[in-house]
């Protein structure tokens, strides 16, 4: 039986006070995970919006241990972690029935850029950690900058669209997929989640943390200033994000991929789009290109799950 | 031999021992000439169940000390190697491991940086790194490399200093020589040695924050806090020596001296090549030469006291294997050695020899030759030279 919002826990571990903006869709992220590790985990988290806003010294909005260490590196470290509680338990210096769930955070820029080496030997090597990159599609901490996650027609500062980028980010392509990352890595467990689908998402993290081995869960992180959208419509634009298939609610396990939310009728990506600053100089021509990118995508999924789970855009 | 173990060990394996009798229990290692057989040892040891070890084959040097972080900081007593260009990868994170306070053991085999690429011996990446915040300890041969290991933990892990240290071994004139090495005893070593329970660790049930961001509000507090742990550790240096004085009867001071109690002038060395200038100074005084000889053990923090012995001689020399670029004495340990002088407002003048630079061989000839024009400097037969000399070069 799916989980429900009430069985989500009350009790909260990351905690109010923290300087994120209004509306940030990583706090929501942020809160839950959290929750899900209650007393019994441990994070490592990569420089990055998150961790400058809730560490201000001398203040922290963590209940559970957290680390700090570079931009890069949050696989490494929660490696050595992981690595170090498996020693000290063996050695009898920490008892071995005492549960150590250990994640890694880091935002696009730490897992798609800078962090993707130490995230690619952290899976290849088999840590039980759990990896989650909260996606906000470009460098937000540093100012709005193009990230390798950032989706074509997007307005940052580093793809300001103009004579010679009429659309800004310029390259016509899908973005790397973590999915393929996943399988690349024969890890046991992936999936992406979604503010908008909130007993999904915590389940996603529940059922990540009780799988032993390397996991990765790609979060959907929408973020206010940088996509140019009112502090109330994050999660309206997380919806119509999966309303339109530009974002697939989807689960990979034992080499088996599940779409955890089905959408039998699509939505056309325009309404996604025209609610975000951040796409508003973009013309019919782009849109239809976007709308062609999201169709490939979307076919590619459904090929994968071997139905048809994401159904035809209705206008 | 009253009963004790001499094995003759190459200064990689005499560190791969001392590691394993520590108990060590992370290592997180990438391979870099000349380091490599220090952690095929470690590899071997953990292989046939000398060492009950987590061993992190980490993909880079950059993640080699992230992971050893993550693991120091949940209470693992974690150790990793490195030189050269592996060391500079790391630089980012020896600000960090010594900024968050974690007692990490780092055997450095020093090597040259690129470019051109060169693996062979001197200290660019050792004095690349030395204000890093890190202690640093140079060996001159593998009895010491295998001592200060071993001391470098009892060091590292004092709860008044609580910082990574570095044990400097020369690449290949240590690193892959044979030399007798007296080996201790695996339980006294760990009564010497014994692991400390830290106050602050990764904890589900007493959870903290490590790594926070520290404002204009508090920033300078901590880097402040961090001088002053390196400041205290040259005591506890000297204190950690005595005890293992008392445990093994090998002791160790943070510098040594040879024949200063006549000699005209001094020259300051370190590492490996201790020996050759050792040779060089008795050699000269069979000519009436009168060079004493100090070598620095403890480079960081730096043994300001040094400057007792030093103001004594109007001119004293050093002899460095790297070169500090773009300085007008062109040498890093030259540099710190005037500091001492200058702050204790001694008219000392001090004289800046670089050698040995990317493995270029060190024959007793340019030891002699610095010794020799050294004492002609002092005697005012020769005029000091107002930039560095450098040695075996060819212009």
């Amino acid at each position: 039986m799916p989980i429900r919002i009430w069985d989500i826990p009350r009790q909260e571990y990351f905690y109010s006070g923290h300087r994120l903006c209004p509306g940030c869709g990583a706090g929501i992220i942020m809160r839950h995970l959290a929750k899900a590790l209650g007393g019994r985990g441990i994070i490592s988290h990569a420089t990055g919006c998150v961790e400058v806003s809730t560490t201000y010294y001398p203040e922290s909005s963590w209940g559970v241990p957290w680390i700090h260490v570079a931009f890069e590196n949050a696989a490494a470290v929660a490696s050595g972690i992981e690595a170090a509680y498996k020693v000290l338990k063996r050695k009898g210096i920490v008892d071995s029935e005492k549960e150590v769930r250990v994640v890694a955070v880091a935002g696009d820029g730490g897992t798609f850029d800078i962090g993707f080496q130490a995230l690619s030997g952290m899976l290849e090597r088999g840590h039980d950690v759990l990896y989650l990159v909260y996606d906000n599609e470009a460098y937000m901490n540093t100012g709005i900058q193009r990230s390798g996650s950032t989706p074509f027609g997007a307005w940052t500062t580093t793809t300001p669209p103009g004579k010679n980028w009429p659309y800004g980010e310029w390259r016509y392509k899908i973005r790397k997929d973590l999915l393929l990352v996943a399988m690349a890595h024969n890890i046991p467990y992936y999936a992406t989640i979604n503010p908008a689908y909130i007993t999904d998402l915590y389940e996603k993290i529940l059922k990540a943390l009780s799988i032993r081995g390397p996991k990765l869960i790609h979060a959907f992180s929408p973020c206010t200033p940088g996509w140019r959208i009112n502090d109330d419509d994050t999660i309206r634009v997380s919806r119509l994000a999966v309303q339109t298939g530009v974002w697939i609610n989807l689960e990979y396990e034992n080499g088996v991929v599940r779409v955890t939310t089905p959408v039998p009728r699509r939505k056309p990506v325009e309404e996604y789009l025209m609610i975000q600053g951040r796409f508003r100089h973009l013309d019919r021509k782009a849109i239809e290109l976007i709308q062609k990118q999201v169709d490939e995508y979307v076919e590619r999924i459904n090929r994968l799950v071997g139905r048809e789970v994401i159904g035809p855009v209705e206008r | 031999m009253n009963g004790k173990k001499i094995e003759p060990l190459s200064g990689n394996h005499s560190v791969a021992y001392a590691v394993r009798d520590l108990d060590v229990d992370v290592i997180s290692s990438y391979p870099i000439t000349p380091q490599t057989a220090i952690v095929e040892k470690l590899a071997e040891f953990i292989a046939n169940g000398e060492l009950d070890a987590e061993y992190i084959h980490v993909e880079s040097e950059h993640s080699a000390l992230s992971a050893a972080i993550g693991a120091s900081a949940s209470g693992a007593r974690v150790f990793t190697a490195t030189s050269s260009q592996g060391l500079v990868l790391m630089y980012e994170l020896l600000f960090i491991a010594s900024g968050l306070r974690m007692p990490i053991v780092m055997a450095l085999v020093a090597r040259s940086l690129s470019a051109p690429i060169n693996i062979w011996n001197d200290h660019s990446d050792l004095m690349a790194s030395n204000d890093t915040g890190w202690i640093q300890i140079v060996t001159t041969n593998n009895q010491e490399a295998y001592d200060l290991t071993i001391a470098a933990y009892k060091l590292s892990e004092r709860p008044d200093i609580s910082l990574p240290v570095m044990v400097v071994l020369d690449g290949f004139i240590q690193s892959h020589t044979i030399e007798p090495v007296e080996l201790e005893d695996r339980d006294k070593i760990r009564s010497f040695a014994p692991k400390v329970k830290r106050k602050y660790t990764l904890d589900p049930e007493k959870p903290i924050t490590i790594g926070a961001l520290g404002d204009p509000e508090w920033y300078y507090e901590f880097r402040v806090q961090l001088y002053e742990a390196l400041e205290r550790a040259y005591k506890a240096f000297a204190e950690v020596a005595e005890e293992f004085r008392s445990y093994f009867g090998r002791y160790y001071e943070p510098y040594q001296t040879y024949y200063v109690d006549d000699s005209d002038t001094l020259l300051i060395v370190l590492g490996a090549h201790t020996g050759t200038f050792l040779k060089a100074v008795r050699a000269a005084r069979d000519e009436g030469i009168k060079v004493g000889l100090m070598t620095i053990r403890l480079l960081r923090p730096f043994p300001h006291e040094i400057h007792k012995i030093l103001s004594q001689y109007s001119y004293v020399g050093v002899a460095d294997k790297a070169i500090y670029m773009g300085t007008p004495s062109g040498s890093y340990l030259a540099s710190d050695v005037m500091t001492s002088l200058n702050i204790e407002g001694s008219s000392t003048r001090v004289i800046s020899y670089i050698y040995g630079i990317g493995g270029r061989v060190v024959k007793l000839e340019d030891a002699l030759y610095i010794v020799r024009n050294l004492w002609r400097i002092s005697k005012r037969i020769e005029e000091p030279p107002k930039k560095p000399v450098f040695v075996g070069v060819r212009w």
